[in-house]
C-alpha cells in the first residue's frame, strides 16, 4: 500500500473527484429541485457530519459521549456571531462574493476550533472516567453549555439568534461531509487511529503497549467536537436562526441513535443511518400532521432498545459497507497488509 | 435570618424528594453497577399514577392524610410493577453483554417512557388534584412553615427508615447486600439473584413513585418530561454521597437540595439546572467515590 500519505495526490484524488461531483450537482441542479426535498438533503448532510464525528468518539474510541449537541451549538453560535459581526461592520461585502465566502469559511473554522477547544477542556478532566460516568458528565456539560448560552444576552439568550447571513449551501455542506469522512477514514488507517481502536478494545493493554490513553481519548474528543462545531456552523448559516432549545439532550440522543443504528465503529454505517433517520423523520412528520401525535422519539427509542436486544452491533458493526461486497482487489490488499 | 430559615426549609423538602429518587439509583447501582437512566421517568409515571388514582377515587373531594396515603400506595405499587417490567424486559436479557450496550438500553428505556408518556397523557402539563389540604399554616414567630413541605419531609424520612430497616434487618435486605457484594458467591449460597435484583428494582421504583406523588402535592404540575431533570439531579446526589451507599444518597440529596435552594434564593435562578452538573463534575474530578464512598480497586 504505497498510497497511504495523507496529502499525497494518489490518496486524495478520489475524494477531490467526489467533492467536484457535489459542486457540479450544486451548480447545475440545486435551483431546480423541490426546496423541501433539498432541505432534507442539506440536513442529512449536516447529520452525516455529526454522526461521523460522534462515531469517532463513541464508536472508534469507545467513549460514550452524550453531549455532542453542546459542541454543535458552540460551533454554530460562534461562527454565526462572527459572520454577523463581520457583515455588520462591513456592510459593503457581498455575501456571495469571494470575500464573503472566505469570511464564512474562516468563521466556520473558528466555530469548529472553539468547539474543539471546549471539547479539549471538557475532555481533559472527564475522560479519566469510564463508561456511565463519562456519559452522564458529557450530558451534564452539554446542558451547562445550553444554560450558559441561554444566559448570554448578546447572542439572544432564550429568544434565540435571528438574522444570520445565508452563507452555507449544498456545495459547502457536502464539501465538509466529504472532508469529515475523509479525515476520520484516513485517521483510522494511521497509527493515531490504531491508538484510538486500542483504547476501545482494551484500555489496560493499550496502556501497557505505550499508548497514552487519556491523551488519545482527549484527541478523539477534541476532533469529534471540531467537526460537530463545523456542522453547527453550517446548520446556523442554513437555517439562519439559532435557538438554545434546539441543542438540548434530545438532539444529542438523536445523533447517538444514528451512530448506534449504523454500528459503532463503522463510518459508512453512520452515513447510511444519518440519511435514513433524517428521511424517516420527515416521513413521520407527515404522519404526525395526520394523527397530531409525535411518534418520532417513541420509534427512535424503541429502535434503540430492540437494536440492543437483538443486534447490539448496529447495522454494520465495526465493518464498512464495502466489506460486505466481495471485491477481489481489496481482499488481496488485506492479505498483504 | 427569616429568609435564611425559609430557604433551609425549602431546601430540605426539595432535598428529601431528590433523596427518594436517589435511593433507587444508588440501590440499582450497588447491585448491578448500572445507571438506570429510566429511573427519573419512573418518578414521572409515579406522579401520573398518583394523579389518575386520586381522580379515580375522587380523593380531592375529602382531602386528608388518608387520601394522601391511598395515592401514595397506588403510585408505589404501580411503580414497583413498572420497575419489575423494565428490569425483566430490558435489562435482564442484557445481563451478560458489555456495559455500553446496557447503558444504551437504559437511555432507550428512558426516552421510550418519556415519549410514550407524551403519547398517552399528552404533552401539556396536567394539574395534580389537591388530595391533602392543610387547615392552618404553621408559624413560629414570623416564620411561616408550609405544612405540605413538612408532610413531604416526614413521609420521605419515614420511607427512608423503612428502607433502612429492609436493607439491614430483613432476609431480603441481607440477600440484597450479598448480591451486591458478588453475584456468583450469592448464587452459590442459594440466593436467587435474579429475584433479588427484581425486588431491588421494585423497591427503588416504589420510592420514586412516592416521590412523584409528593412532588405533585407541593408543585401541582405534572407532565411527561418532568422526570428528566429531577432524575439527573437525583443521580448527581447519589454520586455526591457515594454511589451504592444508601445513607450517602440521602445526605447527598439533602446537600444538593439546599445548595440549589440557596443558589436560586441568593444568586442566579437561571443557573439552577447547571448547578447540579457543576457539582457532579467537581465531585468526579476531585473525589469520584463521593462523600461516603469506599475506594474500589479496579481488577484487570
Amino acid at each position: 500500500m504505497n498510497d497511504v500519505t495523507v496529502f499525497g495526490i494518489k490518496a486524495c484524488w478520489k475524494w477531490v473527484v467526489v467533492i467536484a461531483i457535489f459542486w457540479t450537482f450544486h451548480l447545475l441542479v440545486s435551483d431546480r429541485l423541490n426546496p423541501y426535498i433539498f432541505d432534507i438533503i442539506i440536513y442529512a448532510g449536516i447529520n452525516i457530519i455529526l454522526a461521523v464525528s460522534l462515531n469517532l468518539v463513541n464508536g472508534f474510541t469507545g467513549q460514550f459521549s452524550m453531549g455532542h449537541a453542546g459542541f454543535m451549538s458552540i460551533g454554530g453560535y460562534l461562527s454565526a456571531y462572527l459572520t454577523m459581526l463581520v457583515f455588520n461592520l462591513f456592510p459593503g461585502i457581498d455575501t456571495q462574493s469571494i470575500y464573503g465566502t472566505l469570511f464564512f469559511l474562516s468563521a466556520l473554522f473558528c466555530g469548529g476550533l472553539g468547539a474543539a477547544v471546549s471539547g479539549y477542556l471538557v475532555g481533559l478532566p472527564s475522560l479519566r472516567l469510564k463508561g456511565d460516568y463519562l456519559a452522564i458528565i458529557t450530558l451534564g456539560f452539554g446542558e451547562i453549555i445550553r444554560v450558559i448560552i441561554l444566559n448570554i444576552e448578546t447572542i439572544g439568550g432564550a429568544r434565540g439568534l435571528p438574522g444570520i447571513p445565508a452563507l452555507s449551501h449544498f456545495g459547502w455542506v457536502y464539501t465538509f461531509v466529504v472532508l469529515s469522512i475523509f479525515t476520520v477514514w484516513r485517521l483510522m488507517q494511521s497509527p493515531h487511529g490504531r491508538a484510538f481502536l486500542s483504547v476501545r478494545e482494551d484500555e489496560v493493554a493499550a496502556e501497557a503497549m505505550g499508548v497514552n490513553t487519556t491523551k488519545t481519548k482527549v484527541r478523539a474528543f477534541a476532533l469529534g467536537a471540531f467537526f460537530a462545531g463545523i456542522a453547527g456552523g453550517l446548520f446556523a448559516h442554513y437555517l439562519l436562526y439559532l435557538n438554545p432549545q434546539g441543542f438540548d439532550f434530545n438532539k444529542s440522543f438523536e445523533i447517538i441513535i444514528m451512530v448506534v443504528l449504523g454500528g459503532m465503529g463503522s463510518i459508512s454505517g453512520s452515513v447510511i443511518a444519518a440519511v435514513f433517520l433524517t428521511a424517516i423523520r420527515e416521513a413521520l412528520r407527515e404522519l404526525q400532521q395526520f394523527t397530531q401525535i409525535d411518534f418520532r422519539m417513541v420509534i427512535y427509542s424503541l429502535m434503540l432498545i430492540i437494536l440492543m436486544l437483538t443486534r447490539p452491533n448496529g447495522l454494520f458493526g465495526t465493518k464498512e459497507i464495502f466489506h460486505f461486497i466481495p471485491l477481489r482487489r481489496r481482499s488481496l490488499h488485506d492479505v498483504k497488509a | 435570618m427569616l429568609e435564611f430559615t425559609q430557604h433551609i426549609i425549602n431546601g430540605l423538602s426539595l432535598g428529601s424528594i431528590y433523596a427518594l429518587i436517589a435511593l433507587g439509583y444508588t440501590m440499582v447501582f450497588g447491585i448491578l453497577q448500572l445507571i438506570n437512566f429510566a429511573h427519573g421517568d419512573v418518578f414521572m409515571l409515579g406522579a401520573f399514577i398518583g394523579m389518575y388514582s386520586s381522580r379515580y377515587f375522587a380523593l380531592d373531594r375529602n382531602p386528608s392524610l388518608g387520601s394522601l396515603f391511598i395515592a401514595l400506595g397506588c403510585a408505589m405499587i404501580g411503580c414497583a410493577a413498572i420497575g419489575f417490567c423494565i428490569e425483566k424486559l430490558a435489562y435482564r436479557p442484557l445481563r451478560k453483554s458489555p456495559r455500553i450496550n446496557i447503558l444504551i438500553t437504559a437511555v432507550g428505556v428512558s426516552l421510550f417512557l418519556e415519549f410514550s408518556g407524551q403519547l398517552l397523557f399528552g404533552a401539556d402539563p396536567k394539574f395534580f388534584p389537591e388530595i391533602y389540604k392543610p387547615s392552618v399554616n404553621w408559624s413560629i414567630g414570623e416564620l411561616v412553615i408550609n405544612p405540605l413541605q413538612m408532610i413531604v419531609l416526614a413521609t420521605a424520612l419515614i420511607l427512608m427508615m423503612v428502607l433502612q430497616f429492609i436493607i439491614f434487618k430483613t432476609r431480603l435486605g441481607r440477600a440484597m447486600r450479598a448480591v451486591s457484594f458478588s453475584h456468583e458467591y450469592a448464587s452459590l449460597m442459594g440466593i436467587a439473584t435474579d429475584k433479588i435484583i427484581s425486588s431491588t428494582f421494585m423497591l427503588g421504583s416504589a420510592l420514586a413513585g412516592a416521590a412523584g406523588v409528593l412532588v405533585g402535592l407541593v408543585y401541582p404540575k405534572v407532565e411527561p418530561l418532568m422526570g428528566v431533570m429531577p432524575g439527573l439531579k437525583a443521580f448527581v446526589s447519589a454520586v455526591l454521597g457515594g454511589i451504592g451507599n444508601v445513607t450517602g444518597a440521602a445526605v447527598g440529596a439533602i446537600t444538593l437540595g439546599l445548595a440549589e435552594e440557596f443558589l436560586v434564593g441568593y444568586w442566579a435562578s437561571t443557573y439552577r439546572d447547571a448547578l447540579a452538573f457543576g457539582i457532579l463534575i467537581l465531585i468526579l474530578i476531585f473525589k469520584p467515590t463521593g462523600i461516603f464512598g469506599v475506594e474500589r480497586i479496579e481488577k484487570v
